[in-house]
């Protein structure tokens, strides 16, 4: 999917403005913001539900409004956020309904549903299901048609843990068949370790835009080590750290913990091996997807 | 346009009334109603049972005018803005469908399913009058069942057409309550009123046409014109030009009042 320079105004005031982005086949790419930032404006133009004030957006070189609408939407999967489905239909018949308009074969709606484990709801009416379980039938029928791209908005809202293992389980399984996925979430922590790459936006502009890792980088955002190590070493870590640029150090208990700037990283831990199994224990804290998402946003 | 997409949305709009027994209850209601009427519609001229189709129309008329209207207007007034405040809209929209397919099949579907309430409802008791009925009262009663399912689809495509420009579901409410007002109690009053106030000597000529702008008024007089004992009852043959009055005119006026609401209500959801 190919996003070029596209902008979207409301008179005076600029809900996107300027957005350049491209994301390749199979790849799984957050985009994430505050409310407002601009993201529901841009994932609406993405699925050609909102006009552009100028710009392109182009899914498989082609446009999701205008003559090739019908073909570009057959390879489209969606899940809205917050979507109520209808209460007085089964799973199955939702599942149904939506491969027709979608002109996805019927026999696509059993193994949808099981996909996302409802197969024993299937003839239960919607009204019946539970929050996650409603969530889970919108997530199959995002997936009905075999779609080529998905776009998830906000996809784990009322799942429970085990749920959301599972529904990024399914993620992995999508993008090792080449299927193309844009998400978005206000749960940073969930995303981290699960994206390809990521955008950050904010005002209506793309602030930061690659790989968590690279992110982070990036921000130069500095890095803990938590050393556990027994009291009476304390001023031995501290003599060892003397000469390095250390932000901070903390000693408390059983613990000692060293802020750092990456740049220093590998000589803390080439001096802290000079503790000679001294130390009982050593964890690297890297920023957090939220420490970089303030970074970049605020 | 594609053909299929209208019938997917419209056949899922008419099941759902069938299934949670929308239109079997509204059928009953029109059955007994019209039984009702038709038996005991003379009670209080002192006489009990059935006396002639004119006067069971007649009477059946007047409930149709209040029941039918509201009844569209509450089956329609949500079609679309429900759908969006539910949040389904963006993903119906999301699909292979334009949103003219979308706006027709939920009219076709809601208006399908008021129609089948409609001619069901009327014509179990017509099956039970049929004894008592020539063909001449057979055709006039058909006649009342078509037109009573024209008014039906115009004050459904008035519906439709709200849930499009209102902004949430309260607002839709309101405003199909003010139509409903407007249309079926305020309009003939307003007419009446400047009649009145101008003592007859303005707006006579204008009068009839002024009638055409309402479809509860075109109903009516579709349905009283054509029934001679009635007509000099209701003092319309004074009023109105015989030449206005003929039902094929005054059925394209009905048709023109269901495809306009519909025509703006597309134009509007166009973007």
């Amino acid at each position: 999917m190919h996003v070029r320079n596209v902008h979207k105004h409301y008179g005076a005031v600029h809900a996107v403005d300027g957005v350049d982005l491209a994301v390749s086949r199979g790849e799984l790419f957050g985009l994430i913001g505050h409310n407002g930032a601009g993201k529901s404006t841009l994932f609406k133009m993405m699925l050609g539900l909102l006009p552009m004030s100028s710009g392109e957006i182009l899914i498989d070189g082609e446009s999701a409004t205008g003559s090739t609408f019908r073909s570009v939407r057959q390879r489209i999967g969606y899940l809205p956020e917050n979507v109520v489905l209808y209460d007085n239909l089964t799973g199955l018949e939702t599942l149904q309904f939506f491969s027709r308009l979608k002109g996805a074969s019927s026999l696509d709606c059993l193994p949808a549903l099981e996909r996302v484990g409802l197969t024993d709801a299937a003839r239960r009416r919607v009204r019946e299901y539970s929050k996650g379980m409603r969530q889970r039938l919108g997530f199959a029928q995002a997936l009905l048609g075999s779609p080529r791209i998905l776009f998830l908005d906000e996809p784990t809202t009322g799942l429970d843990p085990e749920a959301i293992r599972e529904f990024y389980t399914i993620l992995r399984g999508l993008k090792a068949e080449g299927v193309t996925i844009v998400l978005t979430s206000h749960i940073l922590a969930e995303i981290q370790e699960r994206v390809d790459r990521l955008a950050i936006m904010a005002n209506g502009r793309i602030q930061a835009l690659g790989t968590v890792q690279a992110l982070r980088e990036q921000m130069d955002l500095p890095l803990w080590f938590d050393i556990r190590i027994a009291a009476q070493h304390f001023d031995t870590v501290r003599n060892l750290l003397g000469d390095l640029p250390i932000s901070a150090i903390e000693a408390h208990d059983e613990h000692v913990s060293v802020r750092c700037g990456r740049d220093a990283k590998m000589a803390v831990i080439e001096a802290l091996a000079g503790l000679n199994g001294k130390m009982l224990d050593l964890h690297v804290r890297e920023p957090s997807l939220e420490d970089v998402f303030f970074g970049f946003s605020d | 346009m594609e053909f299929r997409q209208i019938t997917t949305i419209a056949g899922k709009e008419f099941w759902d009334r069938i299934r949670n027994r929308w239109v079997l209850a509204v059928a009953l209601v029109f059955t007994v109603f019209a039984l009702v009427i038709a038996y005991f519609g003379g009670a209080q001229q002192g006489t009990v049972g059935f006396r002639s189709i004119e006067f069971t129309i007649a009477s059946l008329v007047s409930l149709v005018i209040y029941l039918v209207p509201l009844i569209a207007l509450i089956l329609g007034f949500d079609a679309i803005v429900g759908e969006r405040e539910r949040g389904s809209l963006d993903l119906l929209l999301s699909l292979p469908i334009t949103r003219f397919e979308l706006l027709l099949g939920k009219f076709f579907g809601l208006a399908g399913a008021l129609t089948f309430s409609t001619i069901s409802g009327f014509g179990l008791v017509a099956v039970v009058l049929s004894a008592q009925l020539d063909l001449a009262g057979l055709f006039h009663y058909f006649g009342f069942m078509l037109s009573s399912v024209l008014l039906g689809m115009v004050f459904l495509s008035l519906a439709v057409m709200l849930s499009v420009f209102a902004g949430d579901r309260a607002h839709a409410s309101g405003l199909a309550i003010a139509l409903w007002f407007f249309f079926v109690l305020v309009f003939d009053l307003l007419l009446l009123g400047a009649l009145v106030v101008t003592g007859g000597s303005y707006g006579g000529e204008i009068f009839p046409y002024l009638l055409l702008l309402n479809p509860a008024d075109v109903f009516r007089i579709l349905n009283i014109f054509s029934l001679d004992d009635v007509r000099s009852l209701y003092g319309l043959s004074t009023v109105f030009p015989k030449a206005l009055a003929a039902p094929w005119l005054l059925g394209l006026v009905m048709c023109a009042w269901i495809a306009t609401p519909l025509a703006i209500a597309a134009w509007r959801f166009r973007k």
